[in-house]
């Protein structure tokens, strides 16, 4: 007799937990390969997984086997040309293992061949942001009526018969049955001992009026207790639940690039790579998030992503122009008790002379204040400018405010890092 | 006895739940004509992805969790994406009713080999079997795999993942050491194992306790103490020893490694079968399926596929090949079996000098008695004729570390014979492919070293680092140092210690 068990729709992760217990013992590994990726792929690639890859000899599970030497003799199958007492010259490299199923490399001892899997999108951007962290992920704003959740909360007296919750119902009749009918039974049980030693008695002797009210009594004690009623409607409990608000969190993140003529593609390009990671990197913290670009040559202009990295303009610069674009924005579209702000700011240092002081009061006065991060690189493999001389000032005495150069795209990724390195509490 | 022919089944490729329960109620009529006797089938349709997840779990329907078979997971996903590797047809599992796995990808083809060769091949060696019968206890082994998956799962909430992880790691290093092959084990139900788990506990750790006491016993027998060996007898099954004796393990420790134990019995007897218990299922769906074809239940197309998939399944590429990786079991199997049933049909002079016993005897009973007696060792010993020698062209080679040169000792002539067969058998004699290491000594009195010993067979040496791995590992169990000396003729030849910071080998001078 057999049975055919259709099991196709039951979970076909049963794996997961195994998968997610070797990733982690072989994190080390993993994050090596991902750091080295980073590096050597272009940025707009990463929303795809990679492959790792682990030393053999890591990854081995030792069992006790033979290892070379001894004497060891071998049927093989497919003889040619080979007669009894032919000798033959030992291949190079030994001959393998010895006995059956043995073919697998890992039991011969020196597998060479590395350990390779793949990882998906998902694993790879956690192994990539793992110990990072967002600085000032704290403001949240509740938002109207656009998420609630239903939550317990605890028991009540009166509700919907749906809810009812049918045990502490019953536990509670249980409790009134009992407290109801207590000194009653317990006067029930006298009378019947004394009913019963009465009727022990010899009849003569036994006090008869006694034994009338007793039989007259016992009945309606028990006709008493019986009309105590099984389950009454105050017995009914229900189960309470409430709507609780879910704090969903926004974020806005604004990415601030100097366009002008000292701006070359490479430059632009560093920076757009640095945007996307900011960006791919707030995306698995918040749940909503825009981004808000404004270029900028001596005039700034809030553009589309497309026209913010690949239009061409020339100029001077005036980087204030942009600063003050993005505090316009902010109070008119982004009330900073709403949104989480970031802003991440690309240039190669070049500004108008005297405008790096404003720059400096713009940010200490408006920005900074609303902000949860701002970062600043510059692109620039030579020495710094005004610009920078001016932030370093702004650096020193505000938290949350973070610069760094690159000068090549290999830099970008560790420089990103450092920007939002847990630091220790 | 001339039926009428009956009409096909199905004609198509695709398979539906009414064709796969009318090929398997028409394949267990033709397994009963031929005497197979097996466990309930259980036949359970499963997705490609079940079916990896089914692989990496090392056969196993429910199991503990543990990074290696997510490794194995992992590896096995990555070959079979890249199209390295594809799946097998089935897993069947040794379980009573006997879970046999069938991929939705299959056509009815395909669905209907599997059920042959699972639910009725490997079903009925494994029920028959002597091995089987004796080591492993169909019915509750389901029952102890939900037992041991929640136990682990308890224990990793009590004590962390890491703890319970570095246990069965360790374990895991040692399974093959982890086997009784002479005792043989009272099964007993999953209820039972629960029941006995908590007194267990208790009683080994009393037991424990009494062996490793520190008080001297009155009395001036001390003398006669130091002398005895602990244990009296060296132990093959090092991580029994190592439950019942380690002296730092927790209870739950103990526990973890009798699961780890428990399982490698469980696969004990497969490991000696393999050969066998393919060949059996091959031979048996070849049979089954041609059996049906001459019933007119299947039609010529279905034949031309199966026999394309089986003469795959069956084919043995020669040593010279870039795809031999060893003698397939499943080619040798099936052809020893069919080569059993030619014997006892048309023998020839040769199997009657060869095999008096059973040449021209009844070809079912001389096949049921040889799959329930032997395992691949014995069986090969026993049953594989010349002519099969001459078919496959085996030949041996002897490998010696003192000869310059590899010599070839026998090949497919008449002298050769004997010699083919004696070592082909050896090959599949696990005591002569695993290293034979052994509990040799306690040091109770002293620094409660453990001492292994490992006799060498034709001089062959352990692989050192893994060797040393694997004491490490032991050491981790044992807490305390771990020694192991290979002996080769009664001459130490190597030592390795594994102490509390350093894992080093000795090579002894001796020559």
């Amino acid at each position: 007799m057999s049975y055919i068990v259709d099991r196709r729709l039951n979970g076909k992760n049963k794996s997961t937990v195994n998968r997610q217990r070797f990733l982690k013992r072989y994190r080390k590994h993993i994050k090596k390969a991902v750091n080295e990726a980073v590096t050597k792929r272009s940025i707009t690639d990463l929303e795809s997984g990679e492959s790792v890859s682990i030393p053999k000899r890591d990854i081995s599970e030792p069992i006790f086997h033979h290892g070379q030497g001894g004497k060891r003799e071998m049927v093989h199958p497919g003889n040619k040309e080979f007669i009894t007492g032919d000798t033959i010259p030992r291949p190079p490299g030994g001959q393998g293992g010895g006995g059956p199923g043995e073919g697998d490399p890992s039991d011969s001892g020196e597998g060479v061949d590395d350990f390779v899997f793949q990882i998906s999108q998902d694993e790879f951007l956690d192994f990539l942001f793992d110990e990072l962290e967002l600085p000032n992920l704290i403001k949240r704003q509740l938002q109207g009526i656009e998420s609630f959740k239903y939550v317990r909360a605890g028991i009540v007296n009166e509700g919907t018969p749906s809810k009812l919750n049918v045990v502490r119902s019953m536990r509670q009749a249980y409790g009134r049955r009992i407290a109801l009918t207590g000194s009653m039974r317990k006067r029930l049980k006298n009378y019947k001992e004394e009913r019963d030693k009465l009727e022990e008695q010899d009849s003569v002797l036994r006090d008869k009026e006694r034994l009338n009210f007793l039989l007259e009594e016992i009945p309606k004690l028990e006709r008493r207790i019986k009309k105590v009623p099984f389950i009454d409607t105050f017995d009914l409990r229900y189960n309470h639940h409430v709507k609780q608000p879910q704090p969903t969190s926004k974020a806005v993140m604004f990415c601030l690039m100097d366009v002008s003529g000292s701006m070359n593609q490479a430059m632009k390009d560093m920076a757009k790579r640095f945007f996307i990671l900011l960006y791919m990197f707030l995306k698995r913290n918040y749940e909503k998030i825009e981004v808000v670009f404004i270029r900028h040559h001596t005039s700034a202009k809030e553009v589309d992503e497309e026209e913010f990295f690949y239009s061409r303009e020339t100029g001077g610069t005036i980087v204030s122009s942009a600063l003050k674009m993005m505090r316009d924005i902010m109070e008119e579209r982004y009330p900073p008790e709403e949104w989480n702000i970031y802003s991440a700011q690309a240039s190669d240092g070049d500004n108008w002379n005297d405008d790096s002081p404003t720059c400096k009061k713009i940010l200490v006065d408006d920005i900074l204040p609303k902000c949860q991060y701002y970062a600043y690189i510059e692109i620039n493999p030579r020495r710094h400018q005004a610009l920078w001389r001016e932030y370093e000032t702004i650096d020193a005495v505000c938290e949350h405010f973070a610069m760094q150069q690159i000068s090549d795209p290999s830099d970008i990724f560790p420089v990103f890092r450092e920007l939002f390195q847990k630091k220790p509490a | 006895m001339a039926k009428d022919k009956r009409s096909p089944i199905s004609t198509g490729s695709e398979w539906t739940f009414e064709l796969i329960n009318e090929y398997d109620r028409e394949i267990a009529l033709s397994a009963e004509k031929f005497q197979l006797d097996t466990y309930p089938n259980q036949i359970e349709i499963i997705s490609a992805e079940q079916m990896l997840d089914a692989y990496s779990s090392v056969g196993m329907p429910v199991g503990y969790s543990h990074w290696s078979y997510g490794k194995r997971f992992v590896s096995n996903e990555q070959q079979y994406r890249r199209g390295h590797m594809g799946l097998a047809y089935e897993i069947v599992i040794n379980s009573n009713p006997c879970i046999a796995y069938l991929m939705e990808e299959n056509t009815i083809t395909m669905q209907a080999l599997v059920i042959a060769h699972a639910c009725y091949g490997h079903n009925s060696f494994f029920k028959n079997n002597y091995l089987f019968k004796t080591w492993t206890d169909a019915s509750s082994i389901i029952d102890y795999l939900v037992f041991a998956k929640n136990y682990i799962i308890h224990c990793e909430e009590r004590y962390g993942v890491e703890e319970v992880e570095n246990i069965i790691d360790s374990c895991h290093a040692l399974m093959n050491y982890g086997v009784d092959r002479y005792k043989r084990p009272y099964p007993i139900s999953a209820e039972e194992e629960r029941r006995r788990q908590k007194e267990r506990e208790e009683y080994l750790q009393k037991q424990v306790n009494e062996l490793w006491r520190t008080i001297p016993k009155l009395g001036d027998k001390d003398e006669e103490i130091e002398e005895a060996r602990f244990p009296s007898e060296p132990q093959e099954n090092i991580l029994y020893f190592i439950e019942k004796n380690a002296p730092l393990l927790e209870p739950w420790q103990r526990e973890v490694v009798r699961i780890v134990r428990k399982i490698a019995q469980y696969f004990y007897p497969q490991r000696q079968t393999q050969v066998m218990n393919e060949g059996w299922a091959t031979f048996w769906h070849y049979t089954l399926l041609n059996d049906l074809y001459d019933q007119g239940l299947v039609t010529d197309g279905f034949m031309l596929e199966f026999l394309q998939s089986h003469t795959s399944v069956v084919y043995q590429p020669p040593f010279d090949s870039k795809f031999y990786s060893g003698i397939n079991p499943y080619a040798l199997g099936f052809n020893m079996m069919q080569d059993i049933r030619r014997i006892c049909e048309n023998p020839t002079d040769e199997d009657k000098k060869w095999f008096p016993d059973f040449a021209g005897a009844n070809w079912l009973e001389t096949l049921h008695f040889a799959m329930e007696n032997f395992k691949d060792e014995s069986f090969v010993q026993q049953f594989l004729s010349p002519k099969m020698i001459r078919d496959f062209k085996f030949f041996s080679i002897q490998d010696d570390d003192l000869e310059r040169e590899l010599e070839i000792t026998a090949i497919h002539d008449d002298p050769g014979y004997r010699g083919i067969r004696e070592k082909l058998s050896q090959q599949y004699n696990l005591s002569m492919n695993e290293p034979n290491i052994q509990v040799f000594n306690v040091n109770i009195r002293g620094d409660r070293s453990l001492m292994l010993r490992h006799t060498r067979h034709d001089r062959k040496p352990l692989a050192k680092e893994n060797a040393m791995e694997v004491l490490k590992h032991l050491r981790n169990l044992w807490k305390f140092d771990v020694h192991l000396e290979s002996v080769d003729d009664e001459e130490i030849r190597e030592t390795y210690h594994c102490r509390e910071d350093v894992t080093e080998l000795n090579e002894e001078d001796n020559n």
